[in-house]
């Protein structure tokens, strides 16, 4: 009896992305161990890591590092289907979304602050309709609007100077050896 | 370079723009909804069935029969209070004037309410 083996090639591609995602599930399991004032206010921390892919390695690497985080963390963290894991999915393709169309903004004078704050912003809208749409269908949700927003233009500024630093670290061993 | 002077340069100038910008979305999205909404109508109720709507725009003064008597209500300058009411323990009469979307002033004993209405109706309690 011949054994078969399915073997799957992964490219080193595949194996960054892998690694990426890895960083930000981190980033995830932490971030859930800071209690939060309200449910759905946290900083999403792991948009950090979906920034600097986006920077290195552009928007498809960013999506897969992205989207493998959410369906990997509502795995670990037991809440895969559950609406829970939708709002993270329909925020993070939101988000993905804004950054597809805010990275062709010009390099020169926009950079990861802005990424940030507009898939902040996507995020919240994203996971707003979902619940507006699905779970609570009550114009009484709007009253928290203002909560998430504010929370979203902090957090999305931090998180975007916390990754334009980390670009800015990458960039720099590349150019001064040369210099 | 100090720390400070590192968050600076990690900005670009377009990011500031955008962070203005996100204020300035913040700012007015509060304030559109945050602030209560100005009311234009007065719902006046009797013993639950609706008695009586009113714009708050025309300055007028109602009467309303209930079971114990009759409250009188007062509407002025876009607001509406319940004046006089043969209730004991006078809570509506007290509760004054009326100004906002969603505000209600209910004299139980006599069974007459009034109740503020917008374009859109403001949330009395919100639970999640």
């Amino acid at each position: 009896m011949t054994a078969s083996t399915i073997k799957l090639t992964a490219t080193p591609e595949d194996h960054h992305v892998a690694k990426m995602a890895a960083v930000a599930l981190g980033l995830t399991v932490l971030e859930n161990a800071i209690p939060s004032p309200l449910p759905g206010v946290k900083p999403g921390l792991a948009n950090i890591v979906t920034l600097i892919v986006l920077a290195r390695y552009g928007w498809r690497m960013a999506a897969w590092v992205s989207l493998l985080r959410v369906v990997a963390g509502s795995l670990l963290f037991g809440n895969f289907l559950a609406p829970g894991f939708f709002l993270s999915l329909s925020g993070a393709v939101f988000s993905l979304a804004a950054l597809a169309i805010s990275m062709h903004l010009p390099q020169r004078w926009f950079g990861a602050v802005t990424h940030s704050i507009l898939a902040a912003f996507a995020h919240i809208a994203g996971q707003m309709m979902v619940v507006y749409l699905w779970l609570i269908p009550h114009s009484g949700i709007a009253y928290l609007i203002p909560i998430f927003a504010t929370a979203a233009l902090v957090f999305g500024t931090v998180n975007g100077i916390i990754a334009a630093r980390f670009i800015e670290a990458a960039e720099q061993p590349q150019t001064e050896p040369h210099a | 370079m100090n720390s400070y002077e590192a968050i600076r340069s990690s900005i670009k100038a377009g990011d500031w723009l955008t962070v203005l910008l996100g204020i300035l979305c913040v700012v007015l999205i509060t304030l559109k909804l945050w602030n209560g909404e100005q009311a234009d109508r007065a719902i006046i109720r009797s013993a639950g069935k609706i008695f009586k709507e009113v714009p708050l725009s025309r300055d007028t003064q109602i009467e309303v029969p209930g079971p114990l008597g009759i409250s009188i209500i007062n509407i002025e300058k876009g607001k509406a209070r319940i004046t006089s009411d043969p209730s004991p323990r006078q809570y509506c009469v007290r509760q004054g004037w009326l100004q906002q979307a969603g505000e209600i002033a209910i004299c139980l004993p006599n069974q007459v309410s009034v109740e503020l209405t917008g374009s859109q109706k403001k949330y009395d309690s919100l639970n999640y």
